[in-house]
């Protein structure tokens, strides 16, 4: 069965911690709940998306920049 | 050239500011904006609007070839750029003059060479404008840093030359963390920045920040008083003052000539701001840096002078000479500005966009309010939290102080919580009415006394 993340915060979402650096976690990894999965920013701060929830084959539903909405589903995952 | 039109490259109050400038000069107004900003209150002011891109400030207000195709577009004689954005971008400066079209602003050089702080820093030595102690320029090699940070005694900071704005700072206490930290901070400036050049200041331990407006027309240049800004959080002004607090007036007299001749080295043209840390106990002020646009906090001066600073800025960009002489201006009373940013708080300053349900705007002689918003209006989140400033003039900083504190409670934002709060129980603060403040102050006072007020509040 498959959970849904959602962002509790409405902003751009970034996968990566900076822009050189590579994913917080990629298509089809696996996740612990605390496992930080992207960055919001909102109004030019920054605030960690933790996964929530444990699960694999990790499916994200928003790319790299994307602007999201506070409730928007930005992954799922196989729990 | 007489300018009859003019392009906003920016967003929010100061675009609102900016265009009710330019339509009382009589000029054609065109705001270029995001996606997201196209049902924003300047959007609805603007005589024309011009779509630049999507949200992300990257790909619309940061996108230097959408904004300039946007002024050719439109026939804009002109491109104000705000504060922000690529509003000390001497690239930006360079492709919009390159058009044809007038940048109001400095020129590209003094952008470029005042953006650089070492290079910024020697320039206001040779104006005669003291500086914080610390290295001559750029250093590169260890020992010669060591034995400067020796010479001026720890702490020092290490800072990048290419940084800024609070960024590439690193505060060290001994020569063995200096030399552990020295390679680091070139490495990281190198990454940060493209530039891993570094320079060596004295770290001023309670100081004031004192800042001084100044106009010029490449010819003349005249100062506007000074502002002071020390109450900070993060290093981001909070809560910004004209003029500043308990300042002798020899010292003020000075500090503003200093001003004035690093702008007159220059052969400085439109609004300018020249920043200080204030040492009251010694009563020396070393300079920081210039910013070369308007600045949030202009409201304060223009308050205590009379002047309209942004109509100012329009008149010598489109060719005309000072419109005031130095002994035309003076300070009348104590302004104060309150940034009024869609934060709680009671939250850890949280950033909370969100839709206005209600605006209520005090009333009053000596109360103004710049702001973007409007009932019904949804703050985005793509961009920084400023809601609006609220700015207050008395007689006296007891009367302005008397009049904030009605002003702050008949002002009505709800929706979203705001700073508000914050602003009342500082303008009730005892240390601010005595003007005991400093650049460290507020962050303390928000764990402590600001912390105790919330919980007494919670209990009743």
């Amino acid at each position: 069965m498959s959970t849904e993340i959602k962002s509790p915060l409405p902003g751009v979402f970034y996968r990566k911690p900076s822009p050189e650096s590579a994913p917080f976690k990629n298509d089809g990894d696996s996740v612990a709940a605390d496992d930080v999965i992207g960055l919001v920013e909102v109004m030019k701060s920054f605030h960690e998306v933790k996964a929530g929830v444990a699960g694999r084959n990790i499916r994200f539903s928003v790319d790299d920049a994307d602007a999201i909405m506070a409730g928007q589903v930005i992954a799922e995952v196989e729990a | 050239m007489t300018l009859r039109s003019v392009l906003i490259a920016n967003r929010g109050e100061i675009a609102v500011r900016i265009i009710r400038a330019a339509k009382a000069l009589g000029l054609r107004t065109v705001l270029a904006h995001s996606t997201a900003d196209k049902d924003s209150l300047p959007a609805q002011l603007a005589d024309e609007t011009v779509e630049i891109g999507p949200p992300a400030a990257k790909k619309s207000y940061l996108n230097i070839e959408a904004v300039v195709n946007a002024a050719k577009s439109s026939k804009a004689d002109a491109v104000h750029p705000g504060y922000g954005f690529l509003a000390e971008n001497a690239e930006f400066a360079d492709a919009v003059t390159a058009a044809g079209i007038v940048f109001v602003g400095p020129s590209a050089e003094a952008i470029r060479l005042l953006g650089d702080k070492v290079m910024a820093r020697q320039v206001a030595a040779l104006a005669g404008v003291p500086t914080v102690p610390g290295s001559d320029g750029r250093v590169t090699d260890l020992d010669e840093a060591l034995a400067i940070a020796a010479r001026i005694g720890f702490p020092v900071m290490i800072k990048a030359a290419a940084g800024g704005g609070g960024r590439g700072i690193r505060i060290v206490g001994d020569a063995e963390e200096f030399a552990r930290q020295f390679p680091q901070a070139s490495s990281e400036a190198a990454a940060a920045f493209g530039d891993g050049g570094l320079y060596i200041e004295k770290v001023i331990e309670r100081a004031r920040h004192v800042e001084v407006q100044i106009l010029g027309d490449g010819t003349d240049v005249v100062h506007c008083y000074e502002r002071e800004c020390s109450l900070q959080r993060r290093r981001q002004k909070v809560w910004e003052e004209a003029p500043a607090v308990g300042l002798p007036d020899d010292v003020r007299q000075r500090l503003c000539a200093s001003a004035v001749a690093l702008g007159r080295a220059v052969g400085y043209s439109g609004a300018g701001t020249v920043e200080y840390l204030y040492d009251d106990a010694t009563n020396e002020f070393y300079f920081i840096e210039v910013n070369t646009r308007i600045q949030v906090e202009h409201p304060v001066t223009e308050m205590i002078t009379g002047i309209d600073l942004v109509q100012e800025m329009l008149k010598i960009a489109g060719g005309a000479r000072l419109s005031v002489t130095q002994d035309d201006i003076r300070i009348q009373g104590h302004a104060i500005e309150c940034r009024i940013n869609a934060e709680d708080p009671h939250k850890g300053f949280m950033p909370a966009p969100g839709t206005i349900e209600r605006l209520v705007v005090p009333d009053g002689e000596g109360i103004r309010f710049d702001t973007l918003l409007f009932e019904g209006y949804a703050v985005p989140p793509f961009y920084d939290s400023l809601l609006g400033k609220l700015i207050v003039r008395g007689e006296t900083r007891a009367d302005c102080l008397a009049r904030l504190r009605e002003a702050l409670d008949g002002l009505v934002i709800t929706g979203i919580p705001t700073t508000i709060p914050l602003h009342a129980a500082l303008a009730r603060d005892a240390s601010v009415a005595d003007g005991r403040t400093h650049t460290r102050f507020l962050e303390p006072w928000l764990e402590s006394d600001f912390a105790q007020l919330a919980r007494s509040r919670e209990d009743a």
